[in-house]
């Protein structure tokens, strides 16, 4: 249900967006043998990705719970965003992919992150060039406040 | 055209002579001759909005001691800036005399003999004739409360809070935003909202569900003619570290690209002012005013910071108004086409001796305390020393309440929340309400476990990586873990998981083994269902059998590395 509802949700943020969840488990299967390099590279066709400007990555700096961590991204004119939790034992988490009739190129999805670690977006823009950015989220065991 | 910039950095010099405590000339004079209200609430108008901050009360409704911490590590661009400046040093960057009034309210050298001769500060009788005179002088004010109130204090407990919101009310609070009112619980917190008379403010307050804002973010108030935002930023880390069990239905965090998008918001809506009444924490309050645009003033809480002059970053201002009722920030501004082009602050100590209490909130504290009264005033033992808590590490209340967990619970480790608040306890008599000062909560369990060494060493990093991270956002604004029955080094500098080293059992001194088990005590876990007394019972009953608490050596078994230059 709940898979179902958030998947739902995830494509109204963007029309025509196609999602590979982490879940599927012939994406499971194949990335967990795929470093996070190797991921990106293939996203690129070997191509470098620029760093910063064109693709946002909004998450929380510190997760409040890491079995279910929002995020979201947009890339104004993109094609497709890649999206990788570096960290995890399995780093692929989705490729979100814009189809022309879009109405923005943005997406948002609840991720899960084994450990404090870095979540990566790369965007393939309109002319093929890619930008990336990345944002560090800390998975942390709580306690103590002020 | 003369910029805005020059307008600030004008205008701060103006506030460097207006920051004084109380007088017009921050000379030693005060020092010198004895206070009066009349000094203390002296300050010459300015422009033509006031607003005034207090925040972090903790539910202290009457006068207390509180002393300021003697160690507060500043790490990356934060080291050597204030609030990181303590003692001494403190008193050399602002020009402070030793032994002064001031020296007293901010810096903590000779602070139980200092009390003896300038007493008690805060107490909501006194803050309501400060709230009072200003208002007569400035009918234009707005009262902004940074959160914190709700919680800290027997009354505060056993009222589930409603003594505070009557207080409020009286004071005539304008709005407040939120951190520690959540651990009463949601349905609590919306029972509370309904009896406030000023709306419970919170940006970055979201429906975890949904994902999408659940509370006010912001308010537009018509003042003399102006339209000023105050935008509410609640306490990012709720949830992380406070049980969030007790609110469920909700999402913090620092959001930044939402706090613009309301800047954007009330922008757009042509206010005159944008304020943002918040509970980051000072260090991530600073970031902030570097990064979101178009926020002209900050009150800052969370940090329970006093800093006696505005810290101006870009074109924000940043005031710190420290905590438990100890002191009121007036700010008057000069506000034209939009924009505040100068400003005037004044830092005002509430010396209880001093300021004249208000008669109506006498009276309303009174009627709150008086079924409880003989419960509070209960004397429960005496000590030698002075018990305070504020500072990075123990502080002689903490080593106190981790001595009375080793004994009461039979633990060889005691655990205990960096937690800032807590009033302090001069040489004399300890009461049941100065107890329940440094530990009232709604999830005061004390639990007895086993953890390994490595879960230990792994709970203390993950601690000290939340105080004394580089980046201020992932700052949550504590101090360290209180450790008893365990000696440790930490080297606050470095990166997590390497800051704590020689960790010993001091029972034995023998070095702490990752494998082994240890008999662990410990209070406020964030845990749901947790079991165990209340710890200020077991406090109570520890302070009981000694009788007398002897002075000791505070915190000489934590050895801090690294702090050259600081």
């Amino acid at each position: 249900m709940m898979l179902t509802r958030r998947s739902v949700i995830a494509a109204g943020a963007g029309s025509a967006v196609l999602i590979a969840l982490p879940g599927h488990p012939a994406l499971a299967q194949d990335a967990a043998a795929r470093t996070v390099d190797q991921v990106i590279a293939e996203f690129t066709g070997g191509a470098a990705a620029a760093e910063g400007e064109g693709v946002t990555l909004t998450a929380p700096e510190i997760a409040e719970n890491g079995n279910t961590v929002p995020i979201s991204v947009e890339a104004p004119g993109a094609s497709a965003i890649l999206v990788i939790a570096a960290g995890n034992p399995t780093p692929g988490v989705a490729t979100f992919r814009f189809g022309e009739l879009a109405g923005n190129q943005a997406a948002s999805t609840r991720i899960r992150l084994a450990a404090t670690q870095d979540v990566i977006a790369v965007a393939r823009m309109g002319d093929g060039s890619f930008v990336r950015t990345a944002a560090n989220v800390k998975v942390t065991i709580g306690g103590c406040g002020g | 055209m003369i910029s805005r910039r020059h307008f600030l950095q004008a205008g701060l010099a103006t506030s460097a002579i207006f920051a004084a405590l109380g007088t017009s000339n921050r000379t030693r004079a005060l020092a010198q001759q004895s206070l009066t209200q009349d000094q203390l609430l002296q300050f010459d108008d300015f422009g033509n909005l006031t607003l005034i901050h207090v925040t972090d009360a903790h539910a202290h409704l009457t006068p207390i001691h509180f002393r300021e911490p003697d160690t507060n590590i500043g790490v990356g661009g934060a080291a050597g800036r204030v609030p990181h400046v303590v003692g001494k040093a403190f008193q050399q960057m602002f020009n402070i005399a030793p032994g002064s009034p001031e020296a007293y309210a901010l810096t903590y050298p000779d602070f139980a003999a200092l009390a003896q001769t300038y007493g008690r500060m805060g107490g909501f009788d006194r803050i309501a004739t400060i709230v009072g005179a200003i208002r007569a002088a400035r009918p234009d004010s707005l009262l902004l409360d940074g959160g914190d109130t709700w919680h800290g204090s027997l009354t505060s407990l056993k009222t589930g809070g409603e003594d505070m919101v009557r207080v409020q009310n009286l004071l005539g609070v304008d709005a407040m935003t939120s951190h520690w009112e959540f651990t009463l619980g949601t349905g609590r917190v919306q029972e509370l909202i309904k009896m406030c008379r000023f709306p419970f403010l919170g940006a970055n307050i979201y429906d975890a569900e949904w994902d999408e804002p659940a509370f006010e973010p912001y308010r537009i108030f018509d003042k003399g003619g102006l339209a000023v935002g105050v935008i509410g930023q609640a306490f990012p880390y709720l949830p992380i570290a406070n049980p969030k069990w007790m609110f469920p239905e909700y999402s913090f965090g620092i959001r930044e690209e939402r706090m613009q998008e309301v800047v954007d918001e009330l922008r757009a809506q042509k206010v005159d002012l944008v304020v943002c009444l918040s509970h980051n924490g000072f260090d991530v309050d600073h970031k902030m005013a570097g990064r979101v645009r178009g926020i002209d003033v900050i009150l800052s809480g969370h940090t329970h910071d006093a800093v006696p002059e505005p810290v101006l970053v870009g074109e924000t201002i940043i005031i710190a108004s420290g905590s438990h009722g100890k002191f009121v920030s007036r700010v008057d501004l000069e506000v034209q086409g939009g924009r505040m082009t100068g400003f005037r602050h004044k830092l005002i100590p509430v010396f209880s001796d001093v300021i004249q209490p208000d008669a109506a909130m006498t009276g309303l504290i009174d009627e709150i305390r008086a079924p409880f009264k003989a419960e509070l005033e209960e004397v429960i033992g005496q000590t030698e020393a002075p018990l305070y808590r504020r500072g990075n590490f123990n502080g002689s209340w903490d080593d106190v309440i981790c001595d009375a967990i080793l004994s009461e619970r039979e633990a060889e480790i005691a655990l205990s929340p960096g937690v800032r608040w807590g009033a302090s306890v001069l040489p004399g008599p300890i009461t049941r309400e100065d107890i329940h000062s440094v530990t009232s909560m709604t999830y005061g369990q004390v639990y007895r476990t086993e953890m390994t060494g490595e879960t230990l060493k792994t709970v203390m990093e993950d601690v000290a990586d939340n105080i004394f991270n580089a980046d201020p956002y992932y700052q949550q604004g504590g101090d360290m873990v209180r450790l008893g029955g365990l000696a440790y080094t930490i080297d606050p500098g470095a990166a997590m998981g390497s800051r704590i080293s020689d960790m010993r059992l001091l029972r034995d001194d023998s070095p702490i083994e990752a494998a082994r088990s240890y008999v662990v005590g410990g209070w406020a876990s964030v845990n749901e269902g947790t079991e165990g007394p209340q710890i200020w019972d077991l406090v109570e009953s520890h302070i009981r059998r000694l009788g007398t608490l002897p002075a000791r050596d505070t915190a000489s078994h934590i050895t801090i590395k690294g702090l050259e230059g600081q």
